[in-house]
């Protein structure tokens, strides 16, 4: 299956997924996620890939089931989208509470109501306290790339969480692009079959995923939530042994781009960050010190390397494709926590709105001018005006 | 016969709990015998050895004690729910108030 | 019965003393042996079977979500089959309410897709863990603590949901209803539904002393009486066929006796009483 060819982020998506040899799959389908259950089980059917694909009823079936098979002790994916994902919500916190390590894709899409097919991160960041490693792709190989590495994360003794990709709604999932292929044998050197021994054994029986009143309840949760905190350890671990062996690199819990003299960055993840770069080198060409701030990982959060790089700089923004109503964007939210730095919001890409690289010059406009707040982008109304 | 036991361990250092919430089957660290305000007491010498008792006990407590040949109750889990008695066709368990014990 | 296996599976629990649920629970793992792998959703039995660290199921057991006990079956049967297991049964034991009710489209797909599960439903005839509420398996008149009964609603004015019959209704390959009144009957349910690849459902009639208003004593003498009056029949489907296990023709005075003697039923008038006697006859001369 190596090589290089030309494909959307579904597809490289599924490959990925198929070299990491999940055992058990079991998925509902919903767009703009339905392309990677489509090769998946193509995968299944041609017997490229041994798995047992359960065409489960609903969301909430497809991740409870991911669950029984993770509780076998078994390499599990699903893969969903907004609804879905809202759906299969009371399963989010019951996996990543039980540990077990299931990789999820979720093509990142608006949410109801208004309905809306098309792509935003309202979805994924809503769920950010369910326990779930969250990375969010930028381009169709880094999703290929992730799918593998989520398994080696998830998966790794010292974290054992379930771990939720991201792919932005048809800007990635169905945006085709020339992608590396892995070699199936080198995706079998950097991955090895799953060997766990918290599963369901014969031997030595297990009760599993039981209550834990006051006086032990929180013990539970500190010692996930420490768990959580090594996935920055085990991505570094990850991405060295990845380069090692198919000599692409990637930069742990996010990936700066001329941040380090920038007096003007803008924080932001997902596919939209190419944008973002480009304006980043228009600017520079005219001598403005602009950067960028990828974060590839919302979970665990990346609050030391947000600190570090817009340390010094003298104003950022955070442009992200969700609004929690009544504050801000989440991303915001939690970056505003982490610096000194002046600090706006910016909300895009809603509902599939089109961000063009004008709107992420005029965010730079506006850093420079002093402006700040949180603003909606095509929308010229302020929201701080409005309300008063 | 086996069975859920009691375990002398009780209480778990913050690294001792498992990472997960998942732990070894059967581990009981608390007895039900203290819920009884009727206790059963079989009589060896009316009983038929039908085994109803021990088939319907909610709780598994009713055991044949291989030492006396006879049904006995693990008093530690009997609640002390009188289905035993009530079963009984010739009426050899009788349920004795605890404070008459 | 006698070569029940003699371990117990679900010991130490803390349900209710008489607690139909725990007997239904329990009879089916001595059925079943230690190679059952045990899924209950919320609800009485895993509440009373499950908190850290007083855990009271010997074999493998695990709690899914409250609508998930199918889909998880599903999962740990697959998963346990792509490591190479065979020769174990994943059971899941779910209440009235988690069958009936929130479970009942994760049940569907199940049975469905024919996953090879075992899935039992202990019907108490409300949800009893969250103190005595109205499922769509309470019988009609029951008192709940959500249909009270008064001068303007007398208890539950709706029939019990025809679960066994949804349940047929998908072509699966066993089903069967219980009583732990009946156990010889039950375990031979067990017995058969186990020796069947595919999914198979059991409904086990499992009366609750707290929400039925009856003596700890009396559970397995109500559940022998509910089958006996004929408002509970013991039932079989298999090969695209329904029959009968233990025939019983309705009797009025005997359901009035079985009514009469349960807290849940004592505001009924004669009027409710006899509706309750005319639907049992109906749905005798339906069987």
């Amino acid at each position: 299956m190596s090589g290089r060819e030309f494909l959307s982020g579904n597809d490289a998506f599924a490959i990925g997924v198929c070299l990491a040899r999940p055992r058990v799959i079991s998925a509902y389908p919903i767009t703009p996620q339905t392309v990677v259950v489509e090769r998946l089980s193509e995968m299944a059917e041609n017997g490229s890939l041994d798995v047992d694909f359960i065409h489960v009823e609903s969301e909430h079936s497809a991740l409870s089931c991911a669950i029984g098979a993770s509780a076998a002790g078994v390499r599990t994916f699903t893969a969903t989208s907004s609804q879905g994902l809202l759906y299969m919500a009371e399963c989010l916190p019951y996996a990543s509470g039980g540990r077990f390590p299931i990789v999820m894709m979720n093509a990142n899409r608006s949410i109801a109501l208004p309905w809306n097919i098309y792509g935003d991160q309202s979805d994924s960041l809503s769920q950010l306290a369910s326990g779930w490693i969250q990375a969010y792709a930028q381009d169709a190989q880094e999703a290929l790339d992730l799918a593998l590495m989520s398994f080696y994360i998830a998966e790794h003794p010292k974290v054992s969480t379930p771990y939720m990709v991201n792919l932005d709604g048809f800007h990635l999932t169905h945006t085709y692009e020339v992608v590396d292929i892995p070699d199936d044998s080198l995706a079998d050197e950097f991955l090895p079959p799953y060997r766990t021994d918290a599963g369901i054994d014969f031997n030595a029986p297990k009760n599993m995923a039981f209550s834990a009143g006051p006086g032990h309840n929180a013990a539970f949760k500190y010692r996930q939530h420490a768990a959580m905190l090594r996935v920055r350890d085990v991505v570094t671990e990850a991405e060295a042994r990845f380069a090692g062996i198919f000599g692409r690199r990637y930069s742990g819990l996010t990936e700066a781009y001329m941040t380090g003299d920038a007096d003007y960055i803008i924080v932001t993840l997902g596919a939209v960050s190419g944008l973002c770069r480009d304006a980043a080198d228009a600017l520079r060409a005219r001598g403005v010190k602009a950067g960028v701030l990828r974060i590839r990982y919302m979970r665990p959060f990346p609050g030391d390397e947000i600190a570090r790089e817009l340390r010094g700089a003298k104003a950022a923004a955070v442009l992200e494709k969700d609004i929690s109503v009544g504050n801000a964007g989440a991303v915001f939210t939690e970056t505003a926590g982490v610096t000194d730095t002046p600090l706006s919001n910016y909300i895009g890409g809603l509902g599939g709105e089109d961000i063009a690289e004008a709107d992420i010059l005029e965010i730079f406009d506006d850093l420079r001018a002093g402006r700040g707040g949180v603003r909606f982008l095509g929308i010229k109304e302020r929201i701080d005006e409005e309300s008063r | 016969m086996k069975k859920p036991y009691l375990r002398a361990k009780s209480a778990f250092s913050i690294d001792e709990y498992p990472d997960s919430a998942s732990f070894t089957a059967g581990y009981l660290t608390t007895s039900n015998g203290g819920w009884r305000s009727l206790r059963p007491r079989p009589d060896a010498s009316k009983c038929v050895m039908c085994g109803q008792c021990y088939l319907h006990c909610p709780d598994g407590t009713i055991y044949l004690d291989d030492a006396t040949g006879s049904y006995a109750v693990d008093l530690d889990f009997c609640k002390g729910c009188g289905i035993c008695a009530r079963i009984c066709k010739p009426r050899a368990i009788a349920m004795i108030p605890e404070s008459a014990v | 019965m006698k070569n029940l296996d003699k371990n117990e599976y679900f010991f130490g629990h803390k349900a209710c003393a008489g607690c139909g649920g725990a007997l239904a629970v329990r009879i089916a793992l001595k059925t079943l042996g230690e190679r059952a792998v045990a899924v209950l959703p919320a609800g009485c039995m895993s509440a009373v079977g499950f908190n850290f660290p007083q855990l009271a199921f010997a074999n493998n057991a695990i709690i899914s979500t409250f609508a998930g006990t199918a889909s998880m079956l599903t999962g740990i049967v697959s998963g346990l089959r792509a490591r190479g297991e065979t020769g174990f049964t994943a059971v899941g034991f779910a209440g009235d309410g988690g069958t009936a009710d929130i479970g009942i489209q994760a049940l569907s797909g199940a049975i469905d897709r024919n996953d090879d599960i075992l899935y039992i439903c202990y019907d108490n005839e409300a949800y009893m863990n969250t103190g005595v509420q109205k499922s769509s398996l309470t019988p009609f008149g029951a008192r709940t603590t959500t249909t009270p009964a008064g001068d303007r609603i007398r208890g539950n004015i709706r029939e019990k949901k025809r679960m066994f019959e949804i349940v047929a209704a998908h072509g699966i390959s066993y089903a069967a209803t219980a009583s732990v009144g009946y156990l010889r009957d039950y375990v031979e349910k067990i017995r058969k539904a186990a020796a069947v690849r595919g999914a198979k459902y059991i409904h086990v009639l499992a009366p609750c002393p707290t929400g039925w208003g009856t003596g700890a004593d009396e559970t397995v003498e109500l559940a022998a009486e509910a089958v006996d009056c004929g408002l509970f029949p013991l039932r079989e489907f298999s090969d695209g066929k329904f029959r009968v296990t233990i025939r019983r023709t309705p009797n009025a005075g005997a359901i009035r006796a079985h009514l009469a003697r349960q807290g849940r039923f004592r505001h009924l008038t004669e009027e409710d009483i006899e509706h309750v006697i005319s639907l049992t006859a109906a749905r005798s001369n339906h069987l």
